[in-house]
């Protein structure tokens, strides 16, 4: 073996210890990430999020059980409020869903409760009452299918979306 | 859906009113259960063709049935028929006590069965060993393509004389069938015997469906769906197809059942993000309000006198069971216990409700007296809930789902029961996936 061959296997070595090396911080960020994206039981990440227009989330996120705002959600139905007051011949309809850890009866309400905190703070915000529509699936369409915290942060949530 | 509405003539011939010696003891749950032969049917030589029934094979097929049904309630062991020492029609007549005691039967069924003029003639007849006599014995006839039906009002009349109550055989189960992906489920309402067979089903599954519930005195269905998406209460006549929205609610109405007369759907009406207790009666149309309260309200349920209503309420912070009066006066929480509580359903008996609790994420279905004493967790899993009581209020059908992977994989939902006992739990058969199951009341009642 000639001095060349050694320094090609040395460096071929040294990549793949990079490679691997990359590898674990990456995946470790990911699922450093992962936790980070929960705040409180809350789901503060993008994953999953749509957008009304750019700069404008579709969905606001709530911790088990509560259909309260959090500040974020209240930033992001601010958002919606004023893309609504540009949009004056726009409506929509408010999606309230749970996540798959209750009771299917119970969620429905829950969903309808969160729908309607959503609701509630685009109307104080302005937006017309008539031009806001509410509908509850309770745990019946997961965003997330995953049996997991993470997912069911994410199901559990309001969406806006534009019905004309 | 067309029902054949059947009538059966029941015509007792022979009750022994003897005290009998065996007893089956159905507190205690199935420690030891019954050895009882199901001897095959013996069908007279006689008998005529009837369509494609394999009329040589009913005899055989009825006590398969029975036994099936023998063997699901965990009291009665039914014995392997190869021991058998006695043909069928033989023994229908007088048994030889003796040489049936030497397999261990406790109890023998015997019968005979004759199709003629396009009528199925059914007798049977129930033995008990030990003392050597005919504790019952029924004759019946009815069309033969009521055959499957004949095997279940078989077994009902024997659990009744066995454990002195009445039985649950000739009922059916309405529930949710679901199929496709977790995050795309396709649902559609099914109806099936309570053994599993003859399942049909109901909707299409173009629209989303949800708790479907049994009028418990005829083959009514109150369900929710969201047909035009518009999540409301339906009522369904299951033997003619015809459904109607309940009531005209601005708003989402769920949680249906029906009062235990029948004439009333009681269900959550949520308007403004708050949930309410609101019953229609189903002739006048009027409708009443139940609750007031801005905390959600729901899934309520009558107690059998109808002079109650057991419902779900978070008006504490958290969601626990509450009783009150059938006018909403009178509201007293009834759970006070570790976790938290849902689907409070009251036990047609009366004595009993049964629920879901939630506690550290883990699910169980319980029981526990009205006045929220005496809970009793019958089963714990990863997810269950929507306890339904079998007509005599001996066992509970729920359903349970199982944890989902990354992508959904690994998720079911199928309906089991399990005795008030706590023992027994058992899978009931479905042809898909099921939820939300809803018992019958006794067909032949």
């Amino acid at each position: 073996m000639n001095l060349g061959e050694k320094m090609t296997l040395k460096t071929n070595l040294k990549n793949i210890l990079l490679v691997i090396f990359t590898t674990l911080i990456l995946s470790a960020c990911s699922t450093a990430k992962k936790s980070a994206d929960i705040e409180g039981d809350v789901y503060t990440g993008k994953e999953t999020v749509e957008y009304l227009a750019s700069g404008v989330p579709d969905r606001v996120f709530f911790a088990t059980n509560k259909s309260s705002l959090t500040t974020a959600s209240r930033a992001t139905l601010r958002k919606q409020a004023t893309f609504l007051r540009k949009n004056k011949n726009l409506n929509v309809t408010i999606e309230g869903h749970a996540d798959e850890r209750g009771t299917r009866e119970y969620n429905l309400a829950l969903g309808e409760r969160r729908a309607n905190a959503a609701r509630d703070y685009l109307m104080t915000y302005g937006i017309s009452g008539k031009r806001i529509s509410v509908i509850s699936y309770g745990k019946e369409k997961p965003v997330n299918p995953k049996s997991s915290p993470v997912a069911w942060s994410q199901n559990r949530r309001a969406v806006t979306v534009k019905v004309n | 859906m067309k029902i054949i509405t059947i009538a059966i003539f029941l015509n007792f011939f022979l009750i022994s009113k003897v005290l009998a010696l065996i007893e089956v003891d159905i507190t205690r749950g199935n420690l030891d259960p019954l050895p009882v032969a199901v001897s095959p049917l013996h069908v007279d030589i006689n008998s005529e063709e009837y369509k494609d029934l394999r009329v040589k094979e009913l005899g055989e097929e009825i006590s398969k049935i029975i036994e099936i049904n023998f063997k699901n309630t965990g009291l009665f062991n039914p014995l392997k028929k190869d021991a058998f020492v006695q043909k069928p029609d033989i023994a229908h007549l007088k048994p030889r006590f003796e040489d049936w005691r030497l397999i261990k039967a406790q109890a023998l069924v015997t019968g005979k069965l004759l199709i003629k003029d396009q009528k199925l003639k059914v007798e049977f007849r129930l033995w008990d060993l030990a003392a050597a006599k005919e504790m019952t014995a029924l004759a019946f006839t009815t069309t033969p393509s009521n055959w499957r039906r004949v095997a279940h009002i078989i077994s009902d009349k024997i659990y009744e004389r066995l454990t002195g109550e009445e039985g649950y055989f000739d009922t059916r189960i309405i529930y949710v069938a679901e199929s496709g992906p977790k995050n795309q489920r396709v649902k559609k309402l099914a109806i099936m015997d309570q053994d599993g067979s003859n399942t049909k089903y109901l909707t299409l599954g173009n629209e989303l469906v949800l708790t479907p519930r049994f009028n418990p005195t005829n083959q009514m269905v109150t369900y929710m769906s969201y047909f035009r998406n518009m999540p409301r209460v339906y009522l369904l006549d299951i033997e003619t197809g015809t459904q109607e929205i309940v009531g005209n609610f601005p708003g989402m109405t769920f949680a249906p059942r029906f009062s235990p007369d029948g004439k009333k759907i009681i269900m959550s009406f949520a308007k403004d993000g708050n949930s309410d207790i609101y019953t229609m009666d189903i002739e006048t149309r009027i409708v009443e309000r139940i609750t007031e309260h801005s905390s959600i309200d729901t899934s309520p349920s009558f107690s059998p006198d109808g002079k109650f209503i057991a419902f779900n309420s978070d008006r504490s912070g958290l969601q626990q069971l509450y009783v009150m009066r059938s006018d909403g006066s009178n509201v007293k929480r009834i759970t006070f216990g570790k976790g938290i509580y849902g689907t409070p359903v009251w036990s047609p008996r009366g004595d009993l409700i049964a629920f879901t609790k939630m506690h550290k994420g883990r699910f169980y279905i319980g029981v526990m007296r009205t006045d929220g004493t005496g809970e009793r967790l019958l089963t714990e899993n990863y997810y269950q809930e929507a306890p339904s009581w079998s007509p005599n209020g001996r066992v509970l059908v729920f359903y349970r789902e199982t944890k989902a992977g990354e992508k959904g994989e690994g998720f079911s939902a199928k309906l089991w029961s399990i005795d008030i006992t706590g023992y027994n739990e058992r899978k009931l058969s479905t042809k898909t996936d099921a939820s939300d199951p809803s018992w019958s009341s006794l067909l032949s009642k």
